[in-house]
């Protein structure tokens, strides 16, 4: 049995990783003057999909997306701490946050593909960010994407067609596409599964699972079995405090903290 | 920690369980009691109720099984509950082997009865008053989740083992002396290595217990002697 290191939460094992794909440390995020994440260290890893759970209002969203900066876009919010990517600080003047975005990809809640064709919806991305140089190059990229996200047979003989026009499930693998087409080396889920049937989730962790190990992938997800499902590291968040960070076996079959314990047992007041 | 699930059903299916567990473990321990009496003192009535109390015995083996098939399939058990639960459905496994050999040495009991030669008996009260009193401790110590008590059973085993050994050594002793004692002494023998068998079971039921309480396997030092049995 493996004892975790709780002074910086990282997993036993991991230290043999040569460079975590993304770090943070000590990183606090207040809205206003409310403390949303208190101080939070933890290492994410490419060969490992991480999932975030906890409570709502724990702060998992929050500290997710704090990962591509997508709190400066909310007025009130404030961050500290240290966020790297390959080791560069994400947070420091130089970091252009649009190549921010496209390095570290992020797939919501809500399937939201863009008023504008599955094509355009792929190749969005890829023209604004100057990836393709002729439409053949944007044809390639829209295909491979679209076969990555689990959607090209599916979709293939009707690419002109609205991307709003495709089922629930579809719209998000669409989203998930789109991200792809950028060239990501992160992606952030956030409850990339809640408004889908069984069918379309199962889909969804399919398709995490394929993607595992080419992208790092952090999913925050309200389904625990989901998180047990998907990933090899799970954090459990709670009143905004990283409570437990560790392999999810041992998460689900013998978490440490009492905390933990009682709610994925589901003895959470 | 707090005790209750949020969902209330749950606690009335896992308390439901811990019953049905405890049940049968009350069973076997009788049964064992009354098989040891009935083979002391010749009461071919005491056997006759410890075999047909078997069938009760299998039957709750059954019903914890649904149960814990259900359980998995509808509350999606996790952790300490999930450890519980796989625990409950091993240990039921495990009693109605010993409920088995309460019923061999039952059996044993009605045919040695009769024609009684030599008294080598008195060991083997004590061993199976040990045995007995592990397979309680463990289902206690299942009952209220105690590691320690747990432990403290798995030490005993040993006790059980010496006896057995003695035991071997008397009955041999006797069957070499005297040929016309070799069938009872035989029956005997069987006796004997069934209530070692069930210190045996006791101690697998206890590291069970010691999983589902701590998360962590009893060190191997424990096991490999287990194996050595």
């Amino acid at each position: 049995m493996v004892a975790l290191d709780m002074t910086t939460d990282t997993v036993p094992g991991d230290a043999a990783v040569a460079q975590h794909k993304m770090t943070t440390r000590n990183v606090n995020v207040y809205y206003g003057a409310k403390q949303a994440i208190k101080d939070v260290s933890i290492d994410i890893d490419m060969d490992n999909v991480t999932a975030f759970i906890g409570p709502s209002g724990c702060g998992k969203s929050t500290f997710l997306r704090t990962l591509n900066r997508m709190n400066d876009t909310v007025a009130s919010a404030r961050v500290t701490g240290e966020i790297t990517l390959d080791g560069e600080d994400i947070y420091a003047s130089s970091m252009d946050v649009v190549q921010l975005r496209a390095r570290v990809g992020m797939v919501f809640q809500k399937p939201n593909p863009f008023p504008k064709s599955i094509y355009d919806n792929i190749a969005y991305g890829p023209r604004i960010h100057g990836l393709a140089t002729s439409k053949a190059d944007l044809d390639v990229i829209v295909e491979s994407s679209l076969r990555r996200a689990g959607l090209w047979d599916e979709v293939k003989d009707r690419l002109r067609d609205s991307g709003t026009a495709l089922s629930g499930g579809q719209q998000q693998r669409l989203c998930i596409g789109r991200a792809i087409a950028v060239e990501p080396e992160v992606i952030l889920m956030d409850e990339p599964c809640s408004a889908l049937d069984p069918i379309a989730t199962a889909k969804i962790e399919e398709l995490i699972h394929a993607l595992r190990g080419r992208y790092a992938i952090v999913i925050v997800t309200h389904n625990m079995q989901q998180a047990a499902r998907v990933s090899q590291r799970t954090a459990f968040f709670h009143l905004g405090d990283l409570v437990e960070y560790g392999v999810t076996t041992d998460i689900f079959t013998n978490p440490r903290e009492e905390r933990t314990k009682d709610y994925i047992t589901g003895r959470y007041g | 920690m707090a005790e209750q699930h949020t969902v209330s059903a749950f606690d009335d299916e896992i308390n439901r369980l811990r019953g049905l567990v405890a049940e049968m473990g009350g069973r076997v321990e009788l049964a064992l009691d009354e098989a040891m009496q009935a083979l002391v003192k010749q009461e071919p009535g005491l056997a006759e109720r410890v075999i047909e109390g078997d069938l009760r015995v299998d039957a709750l083996e059954a019903e914890v099984e649904k149960l814990v098939v259900q359980i998995i399939a509808l509350r999606a058990p996790m952790a300490n509950d999930l450890r519980e639960v796989i625990a409950a459905l091993k240990i039921v496994g495990v009693i109605e082997r010993i409920g088995d050999y309460a019923k061999n040495i039952a059996k044993r009991s009605r045919q040695i009865s009769g024609h009684r030669t030599i008294e080598p008996i008195s060991l083997l009260p004590s061993m199976a008053q040990i045995a007995g009193e592990m397979v309680h401790d463990a289902l206690d110590a299942f009952a209220t989740r105690n590691a320690v008590l747990a432990s403290a059973v798995i030490e005993r085993d040993v006790l059980v083992d010496n006896f057995y050994n003695s035991i071997f050594r008397t009955l041999v002793t006797y069957m070499v002396e005297n040929p016309k004692t070799i069938s009872e002494c035989a029956h005997l023998l069987f006796v004997a290595k069934n209530i070692e068998r069930i210190g045996d079971h006791a101690t697998n039921v206890a590291e069970m217990v010691y999983y589902a309480a701590t998360g962590e396997y009893l060190p191997e030092r424990d096991r490999a002697a287990l194996a050595e049995g």
